[in-house]
């Protein structure tokens, strides 16, 4: 245990410095070449700079290779690979946008690493009631997992800050939960994610200087997938992000089909002091977003700040599930 | 106002364990014979199947709590 604190430092210190240094180099550079969007939920309609991709994936990548040096073990390098894989993903549908099927497909080719080393353990653990061994399931389920992730923190990037603050409170307490079960190499490894994660937020908050694009989000999804399957923690992982796949069932249940989401009709509306309300129109999907403002009108920040409770209200079952691991009936 | 949505994500948690319970209890020691060559795949099939059976009852479920929390938030 003692011999893991150096090396997880250094790797959390890299992750955090890593991205707090460069995102301003790339929000410049951005700013520079015109690769800006406008800012939708703004009155005065502020060009922010997208995407912000290129910050993470340093900062995860360069905290994960310092941890592989110290810890050569497959497990992390099928990270490192899975992650940027992910990231080349969102790379493409950020330059020129794909059809809605191109992101799953593609993402499902990144979780190859995963399966070529080995990284998996087929046994699926569940609270109180032990594992089942699912060699086939299980490989389906790998393919899964990281477009699901990648498409699941994708579908919340809606608000300033809600995709970056929400993956730190889903991987701070994915990383609790590693601890709790004693999985300490994968539980650095995550907390590199929410260290990253954490000092993107600094600039994705409300206010935002820049939107992680999908390049900065699917490279969260896919990290945090990943993470989840080398960490055989996947029912806990499911749990920290209860509500952003509640927004995404919410979404396929209303619109039926997979869609890109800049293709579908925006669920909310302004009101006068341009805070969001929800849409009258029928045909707009029902998102996690819209059912928080369908009772009264809010501002971005104020549905921020309720999607974080609900983030943490999710981080506390996983923990509660964690325990509940040790536990058999 | 976001009470129901608390409600929600409960609910999830609480039959993500009911359906892990059912996976381990009931599918997991299942076994289905035939020929021997064969059996790791009949197996894993079946339980396959048994799981996307049990997928399909979740979502059902989940559907209808959302409509109740739907209800209850038009209401109120």
């Amino acid at each position: 245990m003692e011999e893991l604190i150096i090396p997880a430092i250094i790797a959390i210190v890299v992750a955090f410095f890593s991205v707090y240094g460069l995102t301003p180099i790339v929000i410049r550079a951005l700013e520079k070449r015109n690769i800006t969007v406008v800012d939708v939920n703004k009155k005065e309609k502020t060009m922010i700079a997208r995407p912000g991709g290129l910050s993470i994936i340093v900062g995860i990548e360069a905290s994960l290779i310092i941890l592989y040096v110290f810890f050569p073990i497959s497990e992390i390098l099928a990270v490192i690979l899975t992650t940027f894989f992910a990231f080349l993903v969102g790379l493409i549908d950020d330059k020129k946008t794909m059809g809605g099927w191109f992101k799953p497909l593609a993402l499902a080719f990144c979780a190859a690493p995963i399966l070529l080393l080995g990284a998996y353990d087929s046994n699926l653990d569940f609270p109180l009631f032990g594992s089942v061994k699912i060699p086939l399931l299980y490989i389906a389920l790998v393919v899964f997992m990281i477009p699901i992730m990648g498409n699941t923190i994708n579908s919340i990037d809606v608000l300033n800050g809600v995709a970056s603050g929400f993956t730190t409170i889903a991987s701070f307490a994915l990383s609790i939960c590693l601890f709790i079960l004693q999985n300490y190499e994968i539980g650095i490894v995550c907390l590199c994610l929410a260290f990253s994660s954490l000092a993107f937020y600094k600039f994705h908050k409300f206010p935002s200087r820049i939107f992680p694009g999908d390049s900065g989000a699917i490279t969260f999804g896919a990290a945090y997938g990943a993470i989840a399957i080398i960490g055989q923690v996947e029912v806990i992982a499911a749990v920290a992000i209860l509500p952003a796949i509640i927004n995404s069932f919410l979404f396929l249940s209303s619109v039926k089909k997979i869609v890109e989401h800049r293709e579908i009709k925006n669920p909310v509306i302004h009101t006068d002091d341009w805070k969001l309300k929800a849409s009258p129109e029928k045909k707009a999907p029902v998102t996690l977003v819209r059912l928080l403002i369908a009772k009264k009108p809010l501002s971005e920040k104020q549905i921020g700040i309720e999607i974080f409770k609900l983030a943490t209200f999710s981080g506390i079952l996983a923990i509660i599930t964690a325990f509940m691991m040790g536990v058999s009936l | 106002m976001t009470l129901p949505i608390f409600s929600f994500i409960f609910a999830m948690w609480v039959l993500i364990i009911i359906g892990g319970g059912l996976m381990v209890v009931f599918v997991g020691p299942l076994t289905f014979s035939g020929d021997n060559d064969l059996n790791p795949i009949i197996n894993s099939g079946a339980k396959v199947l048994i799981a996307m059976i049990l997928i399909f009852i979740w979502v059902f479920s989940l559907l209808k709590i959302k409509n109740w929390i739907f209800r209850k938030i038009t209401n109120s």
